[in-house]
């Protein structure tokens, strides 16, 4: 097999697909995608709801449904597979070690690297969420493996923690199994999901939302130390638990849906510069890391609450590695992308300014969930560029526009939120 | 079933004495209540192999320490378990903390504990530890303190004593002692076995095996407190904020709590003492956990806690108005030999508990002949720690070794497949997660937890709710979908 490789993508997810299918579309021939699993598409393997490629393909489709379209589109391309794969080292000058049954370890060179390895779940541990140590304590994720792709319930009574998109699907997919789900319990006094979301799995089957309230004890069952029941608190404006707002509930499972982290392990071994605020790679308009020639995109990069999201910052990585493959690194003037007030993160971080398109996406996400706002584009001089909303919130992410010639005299640029007072 | 001696429990204590047993042409058993070794207060303490100046001059834990110290240095190599001589700090600002350290420092000289010096000044500690809070003037400086992995020691003693003959019988809780001619009789799992000695390392429930053994003297027996810690595991990238075990300076009020890389490269921070009255309570509190948190600002500040990736706690077992470890022939029952009250410095005293079981068995006669054949089990090398030959010459020798089951471990079903062919094999997620650190990582067994599952199944052939979480009992899964009704 040839070690020496045009574009080695890292994930064969929906970003990794995608990625391969925009450089393949931008020229590019020798490509390669390395995927641990046995089969491509990632996690949309495991999400058998509806839902998946209204934005990229006009029709709802299931998440198997949606990576056998990409996987067939990559599929009538030159562009090669090696599955059963696990990349366990990268360098900083596009060396991939991966190992595998049939390949053993290999070490692979390329000219350009794209990484799309996805996310992953945060444990227990992330939120400290005291009670016994027992069995029946699934991240959502975890248990909708268990379930769509194994065939094996987890549980019967469930209390879910936390109400982003995964546990709000596992609500009624566990509903639909014949459980009961007693509760979703969510810290923040608002929903980190999206609202269809909200609207299609809880209201719909009654489940009920306990907002403002966190785990506050697990306790098992002494003999076989499984849980059995779970204890809830309402916590106040920092979050602590109120004494004597305890709400109990006999259970045999708690499912935790309390965010996701990038998962950026080689791309730590390789030394790219991380942002801490989406803990994936600081990237420049193109999705190309610190490091030249090495690319990210999907959740490695941002966590996503849409798949065609994913898929359309996937072709552009692929695109732009191609590009770089044909032209070498862009040569420009940077300019910075900071969150202002009101603002979690943004991505990209920096603009090339002479190399960019005509205009970049930003993305970001709020920090609280408001109405009535003006999201606002600032350069060194003052406000670029405005847009009004209606409503936003954390759990959906938002973009504004930049445009090339709002960089002309600036060095810096800040996305902030603003109120609107009402005339 | 006949054996010369009987060791109940195995946690570290009971694994040390089943492997330094098996080194002599003796007929021994060990009996467990739970389905593997480890899985009580081994498998949850800080692994700390503790230089030796903190026990008391003259006593048994001092005596121990230092001993067992030494003799995990020499067979961490020769059995291939995790250990890391990362040397220790205990720090200090006050003058009575330097007070407490100079002490300290005396009593490490009068235990002969090798290497210790004092660190007079702030430069000499934040020389050796730039992330240690700048009030901090002032350290106990011990060079042989190391980390290691509790469970792994004591699966590594265990499984030496298993391939030199030991029997083990796990889910075999005593239930009764009864003194026969030449020995005793003991029921354990609805099974009798007779025996000439009894050598009693039940941790916890050492109190409650000998009152079953002591019948109408229940009284002569001691009493064991159980007293919980709690802690914080925290992600491999808050692993290098340190780089030696820290411990704050003892106080009136207790001992402070450490923060030290963890052998696999993790941060620890904990424990506190909780004296509860519930042996078997192995909850964690968020008052205990925020306290904790609380009083590691006064080594650090650096520490991250939004990269926790567990919190746990461990119970160990204090006798009551006893401060040191009661390891003696009981005075009523002859070759009836306690090993109680093993809490701190246990892990450090590790294969000294054995060595001293020899000396207790050869001083009441019992003939010794040692073996000649006895060898120490070798513990694979964990796939990713091996060099790029050894990482393709496993793959080429068997295929498994290049399928990565853990990817935030990355752990090889080669290596799983090994834990549950052991000498003694892993039947559980958890007991596959102490052989081979799968699920040790960042998310926590949430992606190889189902693979581990089918695997467990398919290899030992067990329907879906035999797979254990950890105890037996603690199921996975309910049932098949489409059946919850």
């Amino acid at each position: 097999m040839n070690t020496n490789r045009d574009l080695i993508i890292i994930g064969g997810g929906p970003a990794g697909l995608a990625a391969a299918y925009g450089a393949f579309q931008e020229g590019l021939r020798d490509i390669l995608i390395i995927e641990r699993d046995d089969t491509l598409g990632g996690i949309l393997n495991q999400c058998i709801h509806n839902g998946f490629g209204l934005h990229r393909f006009n029709e709802e489709l299931t998440g198997p449904e949606y990576a056998n379209r990409y996987e067939e589109m990559v599929k009538s391309t030159s562009v090669e597979i090696m599955s059963n794969t696990m990349a366990i080292n990268l360098t900083d000058d596009k060396e991939v070690t991966v190992i595998s049954s049939e390949g053993g370890l290999q070490v692979l060179k390329a000219k350009a690297i794209i990484l799309a390895m996805g996310c992953r779940e945060r444990p227990r541990g992330a939120i400290s969420t005291p009670g016994d140590r027992c069995a029946g304590i699934f991240t959502a994720g975890a248990a909708q493996k268990y379930c769509n792709i194994d065939g094996y319930l987890v549980g019967k009574r469930i209390v879910i923690l936390g109400s982003g998109d995964i546990g709000l699907i596992m609500a009624r997919r566990m509903t639909l199994e014949g459980a009961k789900v007693l509760a979703d319990v969510e810290l923040c006094p608002y929903s980190n999901g999206l609202a269809r979301n909200i609207a299609q799995c809880l209201d719909d089957y009654d489940i009920p939302l306990y907002p403002s309230y966190t785990v506050t004890d697990i306790v098992s069952d002494k003999d076989h130390q499984r849980i059995q029941k779970v204890v809830i608190s309402k916590v106040d404006e920092h979050k602590k638990p109120i004494p004597g707002t305890e709400i109990s509930f006999d259970c045999d499972t708690l499912l935790l849906s309390v965010g996701l982290i990038p998962e950026n392990e080689l791309s730590g071994k390789a030394g790219i510069e991380l942002d801490c605020r989406t803990r994936g790679p600081i990237v420049f308009d193109n999705l190309e890391t610190d490091k030249e020639g090495v690319f990210a995109c999907g959740n490695v990069l941002q966590v996503h609450d849409l798949v065609d999201n994913v898929s359309a910052e996937g072709e552009r990585a692929g695109h732009n590695a191609a590009k770089y493959i044909q032209n070498g690194e862009p040569i420009s003037k940077i300019v910075k992308v900071c969150p202002g007030p009101g603002i979690g993160y943004v991505c990209p971080q920096f603009i090339r300014v002479d190399t960019m398109e005509d205009s970049v996406n930003v993305f970001f996400r709020v920090n609280l969930p408001e109405n009535n706002v003006t999201l606002v584009l600032s350069g060194n001089d003052g406000k670029l560029a405005s847009v009004k909303k209606i409503r936003v919130a954390p759990s959906e992410m938002e973009s504004l526009k930049i445009k090339k010639e709002y960089l002309n005299n600036c060095s810096e640029i800040t996305v902030s939120l603003e109120e609107n007072h009402n005339d | 079933m006949h054996y010369d001696v009987i060791v109940i429990g195995s946690g570290i204590t009971g694994s040390s004495v089943a492997m330094e047993l098996s080194k002599y042409h003796l007929k021994v058993a060990v009996l467990e209540k739970e389905n593997d070794v480890a899985m009580k207060t081994t498998k949850a303490n800080s692994g700390i192999v503790h230089a030796g100046y903190d026990p008391k001059p003259g006593t048994l834990m001092a005596r121990l320490n230092v001993e067992g110290a030494k003799q995990i240095h020499a067979l961490a190599p020769l059995m291939n378990f995790h250990f890391k001589e990362i040397g220790s700090l205990v720090i200090g600002s006050t003058p009575e903390e330097h007070e407490t350290i100079n002490k300290l420092y005396s009593r490490g000289l009068e235990n002969k504990v090798e290497g210790i010096k004092i660190l007079k000044t702030s430069n000499e500690v934040h020389k050796i530890e730039p992330n240690l809070n700048p009030d901090i003037d002032f350290a106990l400086y011990a060079p042989s303190c190391g980390v290691v992995s509790p469970w792994e020691m004591a699966l590594a003693f265990s499984y030496t004593a298993r391939i030199n003959g030991v029997d083990f019988f796990f889910d075999s809780g005593v239930t009764d002692i009864v003194s026969v001619d030449n020995g005793y009789q003991i029921m354990a799992g609805g099974k009798a076995y007779e025996c000439e000695y009894v050598i009693n390392c039940a941790g916890l429930y050492a109190d409650k095996i000998y009152q079953l053994a002591l019948k109408d003297k229940k009284d002569e027996s001691f009493e064991i407190i159980p007293c919980k810690g709690e802690y914080y595991l925290l992600d491999k990238d808050q692993g290098s904020i340190l780089n030696h075990v820290i411990f704050q300076t003892p106080t009136k009020l207790g001992k402070g709590v450490l923060v030290s890389p963890t052998v696999h490269g993790n941060l620890i921070v904990g424990p506190n003492a909780d004296y509860d009255e519930d042996k078997d309570d192995t909850s964690t509190k968020s008052e205990a956990l925020s306290l904790i948190r609380q009083a590691s600002l006064k080594t650090t500040s650096k520490v991250s806690f939004g990269s926790n990736i567990r919190n746990f706690s461990g119970v160990r077992s204090y006798i009551k108005d006893y401060e040191d470890f009661l390891i003696a022939e009981s005075p009523i029952l002859p070759h009836f030999i306690n090993f109680a009250g093993i809490k701190s410095p246990g892990i450090s005293c590790g294969p000294a508990f054995g060595t001293e079981a020899i000396k207790i068995l050869s001083g009441k006669g019992l003939k010794l002949d040692k073996k000649p054949d006895f060898k120490y089990y070798r513990l694979p090398s964990y796939f990713k720690e091996m060099s790029v030959i050894e990482k393709q010459d496993a793959i080429a020798k068997d295929k498994r070794f290049g399928q990565v089951i853990c990817r935030c471990e990355t752990v090889t079903e080669g290596e799983i497949l090994d834990a549950i062919h052991a000498p003694i094999p892993a039947r559980t997620i958890d007991g596959i997660k102490r052989r081979t650190n799968a699920g040790m990582g960042r998310c926590q067994g949430g992606f190889c937890g189902p693979k581990i599952f089918k695997i467990l199944m398919e290899e030992l052939n067990l329907n879906y709710d035999e797979v254990y979480q950890d105890t037996t009992g603690s199921n996975i899964v309910v049932g098949k979908t489409k059946e919850a009704k």
